[in-house]
Formats: structure tokens, sequence, C-alpha cells
């Protein structure tokens, strides 16, 4: 039950958030998708460079694990690439859709159905691509830091720093 | 553009770092294992159940869906408060609206609602399928890999933005 409740109220403050930094909006993705509108982009790198030095934090005394998802290279390739294709049809991400729904936009509807769907084909579809795409590569949980060899802390400064620099680019060419 | 037209993504986004922050330790806090924000793996969630109603068998038996597990989770009650958090700041932020066709794909497709169904609806089931493969979505991937450095999250984020900004201007032009 903590776990339910927990769950809710995360998901309530996420929401509200991601209705008020506006990037539930189809013209927003789909305009972040054209590079004509960097609202996206500006709200992504913000919670990315905050979430990871208080993760990092977090990590450092033990009061989380990290939990890296497995690189497979076969699946996040083709994965990948049937995900942006629906994505730029739909107009939503799967988190945004039910915001979107919540924001009036009813036509979210018609993905989120959509993505049911897909989901149920996915659990019939799972034993093949066990055999085939998901058999081909899998190089395990992989962290940046870990990859290259160096301080997870020093990575996490060259990364904000290298994101920063992105959003300041971005700043500069909407004016 | 206003003031706060131009800060709201930044603070809306490192509020959102700070909740992904807070939720990774009060999951582990209580209920002994870290949890990152995902939303994703709900639709599969969700989809087993609505499919146990009509097949119980069926379900029970497919692989995918004893792997993940059908049941209401931590994840599932977080997207359902997305749903909740969207709808109460759109109310107070006055900025709900219902929306059938959105502007840019009536620019696009013209101002029919069955023809927006249709392209969200398949591009639901195409971005689910996807999501899964890769294992994870724009929030799975994209928020909690990138935030906890994890190779998978940089690889698969590359490919869902390089495929979507194709297609998206395949679809939509440059208009």
């Amino acid at each position: 039950m903590k776990e339910l409740i927990l769950g809710l109220i995360t998901g309530y403050f996420f929401g509200f958030l991601l209705q008020k930094g506006r990037v539930l909006r189809f013209e927003k993705q789909i305009g972040a998708l054209l590079l004509q509108d960097f609202t996206i982009f500006k709200f992504m790198l913000s919670a990315i460079i905050v979430g990871m030095f208080g993760l990092l934090l977090l990590n450092q005394f033990n009061l989380i694990t990290m939990n890296h998802k497995t690189f497979n290279v076969g699946a996040i390739l083709v994965g990948g690439v049937l995900f942006g294709t629906g994505w730029a049809f739909s107009g939503y991400c799967p988190g945004t859709s039910v915001g979107a729904l919540g924001e009036g936009r009813w036509h979210a509807i018609f993905a989120i159905l959509g993505m049911l769907v897909g989901a149920a084909l996915y659990a019939e579809a799972f034993p093949f691509l066990k055999k085939s795409v998901l058999n081909w590569k899998d190089l395990g949980k992989l962290s940046l830091p870990g990859a290259l060899g160096i301080n997870p802390w020093l990575c996490a400064i060259l990364l904000a720093i290298v994101y920063s620099a992105l959003l300041i680019l971005l700043e500069r060419k909407q004016r | 553009m206003s003031l706060e037209n131009r800060w709201m993504p930044y603070i809306a986004g490192a509020l959102t770092g700070l909740l992904a922050v807070l939720s990774a330790a009060a999951t582990t806090k209580t209920l002994g294992k870290t949890i990152f924000l995902g939303a994703s793996t709900t639709f599969v969630r969700a989809a087993g159940l609505i499919e146990r109603t009509v097949a119980p068998d069926h379900v029970t038996a497919n692989e995918y869906f004893t792997k993940e597990k059908v049941k209401i989770d931590w994840q599932f009650m977080l997207i359902l408060g997305v749903f909740f958090g969207a709808l109460s700041a759109s109310l107070t932020g006055r900025s709900y609206k219902r929306e059938a066709v959105p502007p840019i794909w009536a620019e696009r497709f013209g101002p029919s609602l069955r023809r927006r169904a249709f392209g969200a609806f398949f591009g639901g089931i195409v971005m689910m399928f996807g999501a899964r493969l890769a294992d994870g979505c724009t929030s799975g991937h994209g928020l909690s890999g990138l935030m906890q450095m994890s190779v998978s999250g940089f690889v698969a984020l590359t490919i869902f933005f390089l495929t979507s900004m194709g297609i998206a201007r395949l679809v939509y032009g440059r208009t």
C-alpha cells in the first residue's frame, strides 16, 4: 500500500512539473523534433543536470543503488528506431501522453490505446525476439564513468559543462 | 517572450531533477530498493490486466507478462499520478484546453479526427513496441538513464532523437 501511495504522490508532482514546463504539448514535442522549439531540451537537460549530481551524492553515502539498464546493442538500435518513428507520428512519448490527456488534449487517448496494443504485441513477439534481436550482443549494465575508467564526479562535471554549453547555444539560436 | 515563459522550462526541469533524486531516496528507504522514474513498463502491465479479463490463461502462460509481472505497482501509480498532476496544473494555470486535432498535425494532414486518431494509434503501437525492445522510453532511458550516466541511456536517447527528428522532418516538413 505504501508503495502505491508513494508512486501516486511522486507521479502527481511529476505530472504537475511536466505540465508547468509545457513539455506535454504536441506542438512542443514536434517543435523539438523539428528544432524549432527548444522547451523540451531545456526541461530535460536541467532535470538531468540536477538529477545527475543529486543521485551521485546519494550514491556516495549509500542511500540509493544505481540501476543501469543493460546495453543490449541490437535491442536498443532496433527498438530505438521504432520508438523514434512512432514518437514522431503520435507526438507524445509514453509518459507525456498520459499527462497530455490530463491537460485536455484528448486525442492522446488514441496514442495510449495504440501503446497498450503495442505492449500486448510485444508480449506475443517476445519468445521470438529473445532468440533473435535480444540475443545479438548484450554489453551489460555499463556506466559511462565506469566504461571510460574515470571518476564519476569528474565525468558528471564534464557532462554538466557539455549540457550547459548546449543550453547556451540553444538560447543564442532562439534569439 | 515573457520572463516566465523563458524560465519556466528550466525551473520545472530542475525541480523534476530534484523530484527524481528525492524519489530515488524515498523508494530506497520505504521499499528497500531504488526505483527510478519510468513509464513504458506500465503499459505492459496495463495491457496484461486488460487482456486478463478476456483471456486469463493466455496471460498467465505468456513469458513476457510473467517476467514483467501483471500487477498495479509503484510505476503504475506514478503514471496515474502524472494524469492528475497535469490536470490540476493545467486547471490552476488556466492552460487546460480540449483539443482533438493539434494545429501542426492539421496543417499537414487536415482537420480530420479520424486521420489524427489513426496516426496517433499506429504511432503508439510502433513506439511502445520499440520502447519495450529498447527496455525504456524517454523517461526510463532518457531522464533516469542520463541522470545515472548509463551508457545505454546515452545511446538510446541519441537514437530516439535522431530517428524521430528525421521522421518529423519528412512528415511535417519545414513549416
